[in-house]
């Protein structure tokens, strides 16, 4: 059954890295949802936390593919990890919009982090359906634009 | 310690390596590299080619051919993308290759530099790694790197992209011990190999299918020593030809879309389908829901994305497989399976096919290829071409040793054929050499005959000229209405005189009761000299059985009607 799984791959910090990954995805014709990178603790490693679809066979094989390139040393399908997406939005309509706004943002705990004359800019960590649902209800106050970081993610001990 | 330029720790790296000979061609970027491989020419044997890509198959002509990693340097830019081919060809089978190349000084990189190109980029997906070297005190460890690489576990080609600025720039250099190669996978436990074991003890009907993944003399004699304590009927891949003798009498041909009837008969019937060191190729299985339909699979192999990518298998054993089968042959008693062997037989006798051509006297492939394998006493070195022509060679010759056919299995590349038996030759001067070709793939890379003459490198050309793109003809004739939309060649080349215009003797074979007779002198000629020979046969003789892409492996076609 194609569902979607949380890979997080441990890579060389180097040029040309990030493109050895994608490129594996995109010749082997694997489906990016999304993709996030960045440094770790060590500075000579990156993690990846990479969303992909696919059924069994397609995981086990992206996986093993992933393994195989020399740039990689770990490779882990997460199953019981903790999930975090962070987003940066622009909403509203007007001034009459900003309060519906404020209040919607105060139930999610998100921060106001810029107010202009007719638009707040909200910022909000969480768990990717939470952000999903926080983005719906703000949809009839107006989404001029958003940013998401796709999710990253680590494994509890 | 010594203070060295890139170009001389290039070199230095090579010989620390074991490396005596290189293929390649010089050009801008690469002076320096070239420049101290002047000074290292009594070490370094450098093979000029007519072209980038004929050095890059000629690397991987000579890998193959003795398990050493083949090395071919070539400059920047163009020089770069003409290896592209040699390289992909190598990493489809798995072949351990070093390709250098020169580039543009670091000054000069991204900017679209004459002669300037991201080779690294554009090999990302045909290498097994490859690196950028922009500082000259990384370059030996990164070229020692490559080697390992190359090397190790499931082997490959890996490309070390020097600027031009590096190889002149200077560094410490001192040598290193090798390190050593290692499989480099999580490796299988015992109990996995117990379990492999009582698959094979429990089996009636067990079927031995090869792959390229066998190496040696080691890896042949444990091969057989396991097919013979198990009592298992074997067939190979196209890469697997000769890694189990084909004189033996449990050989029943190669197996895939050109394999034998009973091949197909066996894998209908076995009960347990054990794959060494092989990968399953489209070519081989067919249709993958019928493929072996009452048989379990147990996969024995280096490469774990291997297990469950086209065939869902039973049970796997990871590592080297003549390590694995030795583990087995420990532990697993001597088997019997007389009736399952007795089968075998009788559909080797109910399927034997002899090719034959339209008019009596016609040369025949079969024909030539086994006078070829008898006055070779089927043990020269065979390069191919790809298409019918690639097929013939396997089918008719019986090879005895592992890697003894050369051919480009995976990438099915034409044009491959000339310049793998120059590196063939040159890794094994005692060696006859013949590259079977079409004329199709002949005209591709017949350049490279003057490396041939120029480096007397005595390879026997040996063209089968049916005037025809046969293999796309074939499919043509079966699939596309007998529309034979340009492969009809007809080309006006005569081979003598090409021959003598690259200063190499030439020979035409156009009837089978001379063949032997002109086949002898012309592989008597080529003790000393290379030799071109131009077979010529009728155009409308197929490849068969054949198994129709996507179809059941089970059910070849065993005949071609011609009617037209």
């Amino acid at each position: 059954m194609t569902e979607r799984n949380v890979i997080s791959v441990c890579v060389n910090n180097g040029i040309g890295v990030l493109g050895r990954v994608t490129g594996l995805f995109s010749r082997r014709g694997y489906n990016i949802i999304s993709l996030n990178v960045a440094e770790t603790e060590n500075l000579g490693i990156s993690r990846m936390t990479i969303v992909a679809e696919g059924d069994e066979g397609v995981m086990e094989q992206l996986v093993k593919q992933l393994r195989k390139l020399y740039d990689v040393s770990e490779v882990k399908v997460l199953r019981d990890a903790v999930c975090r997406e962070h987003i940066i939005m622009k909403v509203g309509n007007g001034p009459a919009s900003r309060q519906p706004v404020i209040e919607i943002a105060n139930l999610f705990r998100a921060k106001v982090v810029n107010v202009a004359e007719s638009r707040l800019m909200l910022e909000l960590t969480g768990e990717p359906e939470k952000i999903d649902s926080f983005i719906g209800l703000l949809q009839p106050y107006g989404v001029k634009e958003l940013v998401r970081t796709g999710i990253s993610a680590l494994e509890r001990d | 310690m010594r203070n060295l330029t890139g170009a001389d720790i290039i070199c230095e790296c090579l010989i620390e390596q074991g490396v005596d000979t290189v293929f390649g061609y010089p050009g801008g970027a690469v002076l320096n590299i070239y420049d101290s491989l002047y000074n290292y020419s009594d070490k370094i044997h450098h093979v000029l080619t007519a072209h980038e890509q004929g050095a890059s198959h000629a690397a991987d002509g000579y890998a193959r051919s003795t398990g050493k990693t083949g090395v071919v340097i070539a400059t920047s830019g163009p020089g770069a993308t003409n290896l592209v081919t040699g390289i992909a060809t190598a990493y489809m089978d798995s072949v351990p290759m070093v390709a250098i190349t020169g580039n543009v000084a670091c000054s000069l990189l991204g900017l679209d530099s004459f002669q300037e190109v991201d080779i690294t980029g554009i090999t990302m997906p045909i290498t097994k790694h490859n690196f950028i070297v922009k500082d000259v005190n990384k370059l030996a460890d990164t070229l020692r790197e490559a080697f390992y690489i190359a090397g190790s576990g499931r082997k490959g080609p890996v490309l070390v992209d020097v600027p031009k600025d590096i190889t002149a720039q200077k560094a410490e250099f001192v040598n290193k011990p090798l390190k050593p190669y290692t499989v480099n996978v999580t490796m299988h436990q015992d109990d996995c190999i117990a379990k492999a074991a009582e698959l094979i003890k429990s089996a009636e009907r067990p079927f031995l299918y090869t792959g390229g993944g066998i190496y040696g003399d080691d890896g042949a004699k444990t091969l057989k020593a396991f097919a013979e304590l198990i009592d298992a009927p074997v067939s190979s891949s196209l890469m697997g030809q000769g890694s189990f003798d084909e004189t033996d009498s449990r050989y029943m041909g190669m197996l895939g879309m050109h394999g034998t009837k009973t091949a197909a008969e066996a894998i209908k019937n076995c009960d347990l389908f054990i794959a060494v060191g092989t990968r399953f190729s489209d070519r081989v299985i067919g249709n993958p829901k019928t493929f072996a339909p009452d048989a379990k699979v147990l996969h024995i192999d280096i490469d774990p994305a291997e297990i469950n990518k086209n065939i869902k298998v039973y049970h796997q054993v990871i590592g080297d497989s003549t390590d694995v089968m030795k583990k087995l042959i420990k532990i697993i008693p001597q088997q019997s399976h007389t009736d399952w062997i007795g089968r075998i037989k009788a559909w080797e006798k109910q399927y034997e096919c002899r090719q034959k051509g339209t008019e009596e006297l016609t040369l025949t492939p079969q024909h030539l290829i086994e006078t070829l394998d008898k006055l070779t006493n089927g043990e020269a070195l065979i390069a191919t071409e790809v298409g019918q022509s690639q097929m013939w060679a396997a089918q008719y010759y019986a090879y005895k040793h592992p890697h003894q056919l050369i051919t480009s299995g995976g990438l099915g590349t034409m044009g491959y054929g000339l310049g793998a038996a120059i590196g063939a030759k040159c890794g094994n001067p005692d060696k006859t050499v013949v590259n079977v070709a079409g004329d199709g793939s002949f005209h591709m890379n017949l350049n490279e005959l003057v490396t041939l003459s120029k480096h007397n490198i005595p390879v026997v050309e040996l063209v089968i000229n049916n005037n025809v793109l046969g293999m796309v003809r074939q499919w043509q004739r079966l699939f596309y209405g007998k529309r034979f939309s340009q492969t009809t060649l007809d080309r006006p080349t005569d081979y003598m005189k090409l021959g003598e215009a690259f200063g190499i003797k030439s020979f035409v074979i156009d009837s089978e009761d001379k063949c032997e007779e002109i086949l002898r002198e012309a592989l008597e000629v080529s003790k000393t000299a290379p030799v071109l020979i131009e077979a010529r046969i009728d155009k409308d003789i197929n490849v068969l059985p054949m198994v129709p892409a996507g179809k059941s492996i089970t059910e070849p076609i065993l005949e071609i009607e011609i009617d037209d």
